[in-house]
């Protein structure tokens, strides 16, 4: 519920949002919680919001762990709004 | 080594683990909470206990969202859905979480009820803009991650206008809740679990900072070490715990700099405390009545406050009998001391909330521990 996940802003909007990458999925994410943000940042991704920028090496570090503790599936399914997994509530 | 082939880099988990062995004094026993359900999970997928001495041991903290709201708060968002007649916006983790009477919001959404598993509030917001004529309200649960997100919705749907839109504000804070823990043996000596130090949750601190645990040293003398949620930060963090305690050091340190500061994400506590204040107490699972460990909507934004919108109900809401998710919440008792676990209790069936959520104890011990628990079960 906590976990944030590393996601690739490639594109600016207004109304502080942005387009981002995840695990190759696109997404439209809020920066309203970061002073500046620019195309080409990582940022920490939870609930929809950029939480945090991370370095290009935090967030590929991070996103092969959760790939391989499987939780990247889990976030993505989430963020693609696919139905909830049995049991499983990161 | 169990598990050691299970980390991406083998070498460094062997010497972390072999520096842990080298420096715990086998004559002692240290005792840390990992108050976050993240870290939770990372110390059973990768079977971090295997990799200590037996004498340095995980308790688990109460830093799952989803397992600390009180049978209460979820009777009165299933009453919202209900006799409210809401559209009523939830994160996915809370569907199953079962009320008073087993009674959950899929149940409720299967009778009928308007339940809608969001992402995030911005979804939930597109669905009040889409229904004008509907009151919408979002489920607000969790700790310092989700609080800003549920902020944000707030002025973004005064600026907009948004009449028809209310969150039903659940959000706790992390340091009252250790405070709390702490200060139970005070309370009930047989309840409390002796603690030498605590793993600080990963994603939490980079919105409030390192800041706010100094008073945990200041104050209750017990070392703290900000553990990012990998396996090997989590490895590294119990070293640095072991050293304070060795020492006789009582700090606030650091291990996740690569991404936590002391002062954490300044807009996103600007915005919070704008939008929300303090609440005298909050009741949570497993601690009860815990002061100034929960924020309320401030009165300038009541429009946008689901509790000052609707009359909610006097319940007699009770927890599933039997379950133990209240003393595995604080760190008292553990999943195999629960009689419901694995048998009438799992994650397809669940009785308490600790099994529905991933970040749950015996829904870790399901996962990563189910034939050791339910041996030990049987031995006992």
């Amino acid at each position: 519920m906590c976990l944030a996940i590393p996601a690739l802003v490639t594109a600016l909007h207004d109304g502080a949002m942005a387009s981002v990458s995840v695990g190759g999925i696109a997404k439209q994410i809020s920066v309203a919680l970061l002073e500046e943000v620019a195309v080409g940042d990582y940022v920490l991704l939870h609930v929809g919001y950029a939480l945090h920028r991370v370095s290009e090496e935090e967030a590929r570090r991070t996103l092969a762990m959760m790939a391989e503790a499987g939780l990247l599936q889990a976030e993505v399914a989430d963020m693609a709004g696919l139905p909830e997994r049995a049991g499983v509530g990161t | 080594m169990k598990y050691v082939d299970e980390f991406r880099d083998r070498d460094l988990a062997r010497t972390l683990a072999a520096a842990i062995a080298a420096a715990v004094d086998p004559a002692r026993d240290y005792n840390f909470m990992e108050f976050c359900g993240g870290h939770t999970h990372a110390i059973f997928r990768y079977g971090v206990q295997d990799l200590v001495p037996a004498n340095v041991r995980f308790v688990h903290g109460p830093g799952c969202p989803v397992c600390i709201l009180p049978a209460r708060r979820l009777d009165d968002a299933i009453e919202l859905a209900e006799r409210h007649g809401v559209i009523l916006c939830s994160y996915g983790d809370m569907l199953r979480v079962p009320g008073t009477g087993r009674r959950s919001l899929l149940k409720a959404k299967a009778d009928g009820a308007d339940v809608r598993m969001v992402y995030s509030t911005l979804d939930a917001l597109d669905i009040a803009r889409a229904n004008p004529g509907r009151e919408v309200v979002f489920l607000g649960i969790g700790f310092e991650t989700t609080t800003p997100p549920s902020a944000v919705a707030i002025a973004q749907a005064q600026a907009e206008g948004i009449a028809n839109f209310s969150v039903f504000c659940n959000h706790v804070l992390t340091p009252p809740a250790i405070r709390h823990i702490l200060e139970a043996p005070e309370v009930d000596p047989s309840q409390a679990a002796r603690l030498d130090g605590f793993l600080g949750p990963s994603h939490v601190s980079t919105v409030i900072g390192s800041r706010p645990y100094e008073f945990l040293a200041a104050r209750y003398a017990k070392p703290v070490v900000i553990a990012g949620f990998e396996p090997l930060d989590v490895m590294q963090s119990v070293l640095m715990l072991i050293h304070q305690v060795n020492e006789g050091r009582v700090a606030v340190e650091n291990q996740y700099t690569r991404v936590v500061t002391r002062d954490g994400n300044a807009k996103a506590q600007e915005l919070v405390a704008r939008i929300f204040e303090l609440r005298p107490s909050f009741e949570w699972r497993g601690l009860g009545s815990v002061p100034e460990s929960a924020l309320a909507i401030r009165a300038k934004y009541a429009a946008f406050d689901a509790e000052k919108r609707f009359a909610l109900s006097e319940k007699q809401s009770r927890e599933t009998k039997s379950c133990e998710c209240p003393a595995i919440l604080r760190g008292v008792k553990k999943p195999k001391d629960c009689k419901l676990f694995g048998k009438a209790c799992t994650p397809e069936t669940p009785m308490g909330a600790c099994m529905v959520s991933s970040e749950g104890a015996c829904a870790a011990y399901w996962t990563y521990r189910r034939v050791e628990t339910l041996a030990e079960m049987a031995a006992e």
